[in-house]
């Protein structure tokens, strides 16, 4: 990561907070200043606090300006756009000292909230709206708009920016370009005649977000499995998943459809829930498509009892698990990385899954990739574990790349010609001595078929209640895991050296490197390793042997990925402190900084 | 059961079909169901309609649940995969797999307990969907593998083993059916091969859902004095208003009766199932009469049986997903993936 690049410490590295009320359109006037800082050249990470609701309740998006490129949340808040009196006086709270407060000023505050550490910046929103715009309805919407033209004022944004993004997002209604400029206007307008702009925190043109995007881990992967060539989605509705097959549907229906006779190469059901979600899956991957789910905590319990069938019969299948907050319910709008368990193990009897972590949207669209190779080569369920963070936040990267030289794994799948060639077909054979066996479709020769079944079976593919018979199948499925593990993507792995290292994985990830970053500043060298499988390859294996000291960092509760190691390495346990953040939001570096230098500090780790 | 199975060697005697195949061609393992399960008459009933439809094998996609009927997949077509998915979930199984070849035939075997108890649910949405296929459902009105308790689809009033009778409502799969609206909707019964065999080759030929309810006594938990599942009681309470004739595509219809009597209809393949109407007031292409029919018997405590349902306009699964026409499994990869050249544009979009 580059060190600070400008003297003034507030330019383009701040954080502004807006509170509103959903359903009142804030969404995009704050993805608008979003993406104007973004096109400005400043690096941002943005984050939508929501609420499970669709209208009417508090809801915060934040934007962090970050120019030396940083993904992780800022943990503090420079300039609060307080839009809602509800959660005013805790908003007003959170700016932290000399920061800033922009609010309607309309109506009287209450001077009990003043606070002379922060400035302050009443602009008459109500007013100027009820003033220039007709309707109850576009009074609302106007009013979220025009608070980013005057902050637009006060941080220094360019307005023709904000123009061409009006001008793309309502390319179909230009009408609304112009309304939304107005209003933008107004407000950057009285901004200018009443405050000194811009503040010392503002933004400065930079160029550090050309080939970028902004993307969240919901569409990246839908874009894999675009990529990857699924042609069957199943799913049932689900927070924080939806997104995933939305955007998956409206990919289709751009790429997916013969110019010729206007048909789908694509077949997407919304299911009655996710038991049937998980079965189409496994129908469908059984009859020889790359099919998927996308779900969250909540299906993959529903989906157990298939999970263990696919694992048992060796049927591939994709599962993005989006995970929110546990358990039962939990909070559907808030992050946590807490199904590590409740993936690795679904379904009763001895089961093991095959895991995939992205830590960003590009690895999402990498592993979606990934995803069905492996659940084709292996024969088995494979889970691509993102959680809202990464799934329903945009976030900077880079632009995707894609080699036209990839070729799906389609795994050990006999051709028809194969099939003609055999004397006799059995399906459950380890011939090549990795625990995979050899399948084929239906549709292909009498000579190919088999009976799939979840009941006990014999190496042959026949029902057994017999133990050996048993026995040597289950000991195949453990060989195979044991391939699994050199077919997962391989931990990344970040060594100098030291005697502590951090363990972690996924949108962690963001965090971490920050972290890391701040503790070498102040003298402290860390090593780090990224797991991005399950089960764990030989590299998690060394980097546990070879550290004395072991911060496994995550985001939940019960230390879900320190279980893990401790079940699938041989690291001593003694050797693993846990860093856990799982009040749903995402986790900041400071978290992180903060549990090593107390451990640090009572001589735990040297 | 018995334990000593047939040898496959053929009788050289025996017909065979337009394939070349014969009749013992569309066998499968051998059953291990009770001997006298009505079940084993069912498969029984496929084999011959599946030989009689000269279908390759291959050409079949044989899926079930879980309980004794759903055992009964691995006893039919040998040569055709086979799915025993768990219990209850075959439907979505089948919805999957549907979805990945549409140019399969779907025969689906369930059961009683696997499809009103434990399935409902999957049965419902999977009649929604008006999947192209057919479900067969093996009615016995009790749980066999676990040993006599009652199912869903058990009358009120009928009475277990041991005596205790029946007071909950049952689920009729047909009433069910055509509430939900199924386009192709027969009830038979599984001691009745002359009419249960052209049924299963209708409903093969019809082209969306087509379930077929067909009470089929079991021997060990339900064949007893007092109970309304039992081969007895099914025989004597059974009436069919239609009766269904099967004609191939390229036979023409040379039976003749007296007008208003005969009922063709035109199956999606080109084939005709004939119906010769036994009640001249019933009209099987009406859902809110045929509804009414069935209830109104069951409330005399007759089982209506035949083809009381058919639909041949609904649009299926795959014409309402607007599918393309060949095998989605056969779609080659260079088609479905956008490649290098057309990223650049999908990502413009994000910044």
């Amino acid at each position: 990561m580059p060190e600070r690049a400008s003297a003034s410490p507030r330019v383009n590295d701040f954080s502004v907070k807006f509170a509103t009320v959903n359903g009142s359109g804030s969404t995009s006037a704050n993805s608008l200043v979003m993406k104007a800082i973004f096109r400005m050249g400043v690096p941002v990470v943005s984050k939508n606090y929501f609420p499970s609701n669709i209208q009417g309740l508090p809801t915060w998006y934040e934007i962090r300006v970050t120019r030396d490129g940083w993904r992780a949340r800022a943990g503090s808040v420079d300039i609060m756009v307080a839009m809602n009196a509800e959660t005013y006086s805790s908003d007003v709270r959170e700016v932290c000292a000399g920061g800033c407060l922009i609010y309607d000023s309309t109506w009287p505050s209450n001077t009990l909230l003043a606070r002379d550490d922060i400035k302050t910046f009443g602009v008459p929103f109500a007013q100027l709206c009820n003033e220039n715009f007709e309707g109850a309805r576009a009074r609302t919407l106007m009013k979220n708009i025009m608070y980013a033209g005057a902050l637009a004022a006060l941080i220094d944004l360019d307005l023709e920016v904000i123009r061409t993004l009006l001008a793309e997002t309502f390319a179909k209604k230009p009408a609304l370009v112009e309304s939304n400029m107005k209003a933008i206007e107004i407000g950057y307008r009285y901004a200018k005649e009443k405050f000194a702009c811009p503040l010392a925190t503002r933004i400065e043109r930079m160029n550090a977000t050309a080939g970028h995007i902004m993307i969240d881990g919901n569409t990246a992967a839908a874009l894999g499995c675009l990529y990857a060539g699924a042609t069957v989605g199943a799913w049932y509705p689900i927070t924080p998943s939806t997104s995933l097959m939305d955007a998956f549907r409206s990919l289709c229906a751009r790429h997916r459809v013969d110019p010729k006779t206007g048909k789908n190469d694509y077949v997407i059901v919304q299911a009655e829930d996710e038991l049937a979600a998980i079965g189409i899956v496994i129908g469908a991957s059984w009859n020889g498509v790359r099919a998927f789910t996308p779900t969250s905590g909540p299906g993959i319990s529903l989906m157990e009892e298939f999970l263990g069938l696919a694992y048992y019969a060796e049927v591939p299948a994709v599962i993005f698990d989006v995970q929110r907050v546990g358990p039962s319910t939990g909070m559907p709008t808030r992050t946590q990385q807490c199904d590590l368990l409740a993936c690795a193990y679904a379904s009763h009897g001895d089961t093991r899954h095959v895991m995939l972590f992205p830590d960003s949207p590009e690895e999402c669209f990498q592993m979606a990739v990934k995803a069905f190779d492996l659940a084709e080569r292996l024969q088995t369920p494979v889970f691509v574990l993102l959680d809202l963070d990464i799934g329903m936040n945009d976030w900077m990267a880079p632009d995707f790349k894609w080699d036209d030289s990839y070729q799906p794994d389609r795994g050990k799948m006999l051709s028809d010609e194969q099939v003609a060639g055999l004397s006799k077909f059995h399906r459950y054979l380890d011939p090549d001595g990795d625990g995979i066996p050899y399948r084929t479709l239906p549709g292909v020769s009498p000579k190919a078929a088999y009976f799939t079944r979840g009941s006990g079976h014999n190496r042959f593919g026949v029902y057994t209640e017999d133990s050996a018979e048993y026995q040597d199948v289950m000991d195949r499925l453990t060989r195979k895991f044991a391939t699994a593990a050199r077919l997962v993507p391989p931990a990344i792995v970040e060594s100098r050296g030291a005697s502590a290292g951090i363990v972690s994985l996924g949108s962690c990830d963001a965090p971490v490197r920050e972290a890391l970053a701040i503790l070498r500043r102040s003298g402290t060298a860390i090593d780090y390793l990224r797991v991005r499988g399950f089960p764990f390859g030989a590299e998690v294996e060394e980097f546990l042997a070879t550290h004395q000291a072991i911060f496994v960092v995550e985001q939940n509760r019960d230390a879900q990925l320190r279980s893990l190691l401790t079940l699938e390495t041989a690291v001593d346990k003694k050797k693993l402190r846990s860093i856990l953040h799982y009040n749903g939001l995402p986790m900041p570096a400071v978290c992180i900084v903060d549990g090593i230098n107390s451990a640090m500090a009572t001589g735990v780790a040297a | 059961m018995s334990f000593i199975s047939k040898p496959k060697v053929a009788n050289p005697s025996l017909p065979s079909n337009e394939l070349g195949l014969n009749r013992r061609d569309y066998e499968g393992s051998m059953s291990t169901l009770c001997a006298g399960c009505g079940h084993d008459s069912v498969t029984a009933a496929i084999v011959q309609a599946a030989y009689e439809l000269a279908l390759p094998p291959q050409s079949v996609v044989k899926l079930s649940g879980i309980g004794c009927s759903s055992k009964t997949t691995a006893y039919f077509v040998a040569g055709a995969h086979g799915f025993n998915a768990v219990h209850g979930r075959m439907p979505s199984i089948a919805t999957g797999a549907n979805a990945a070849n549409r140019n399969l035939r779907y025969i689906g075997v369930s059961g009683d307990g696997d499809s009103l108890s434990i399935g409902v649910g999957q049965l419902a949405h999977v009649i929604r969907r008006n999947l192209d296929m057919v479900y067969i459902l093996e009615n016995n009105g009790v749980y066999g593998l676990t040993k006599g308790q009652f199912s869903a689809s058990a009358d009120i009033g009928t009475k277990s083993k041991k005596g205790e009778a029946n007071e909950q409502e049952p689920i009729d799969p047909v009433l069910l059916a055509l509430a939900l609206g199924a386009s192709f909707v027969a009830r038979s019964f599984s001691g009745d091969k002359e009419q249960l065999v052209p049924l299963i080759k209708a409903g093969l030929s019809h082209s969306g859902f087509a379930i077929i309810d067909v009470l089929s006594p079991c021997v060990t938990f339900n064949d007893h004095e007092g109970s309304t599942k039992s081969y007895a009681y099914v025989r004597e309470h059974s009436e069919a208003p239609v009766a269904a004739d099967y004609v191939a595509p390229q036979r023409e219809i040379s039976v003749s009766y007296a007008p208003g009597e005969l009922l063709p209809v035109t199956m999606h393949d080109g084939s005709s199932v004939l119906l010769r109407k036994l009640d001249p007031d019933y009209d099987p292409t009406d859902r809110a009469q045929a509804a009414a029919y069935v209830q109104e018997r069951a409330m005399r405590n007759e089982y209506v049986t035949g083809l009381i349902y058919v639909d041949q306009k609904r649009r299926d699964f795959h014409a309402r997903a607007n599918t393309t026409d060949a095998a989605l499994n056969s779609v080659p990869f260079e088609r479905l993936c956008p490649g290098a050249a057309k990223l650049p544009r999908i990502l413009a979009s994000f910044r």
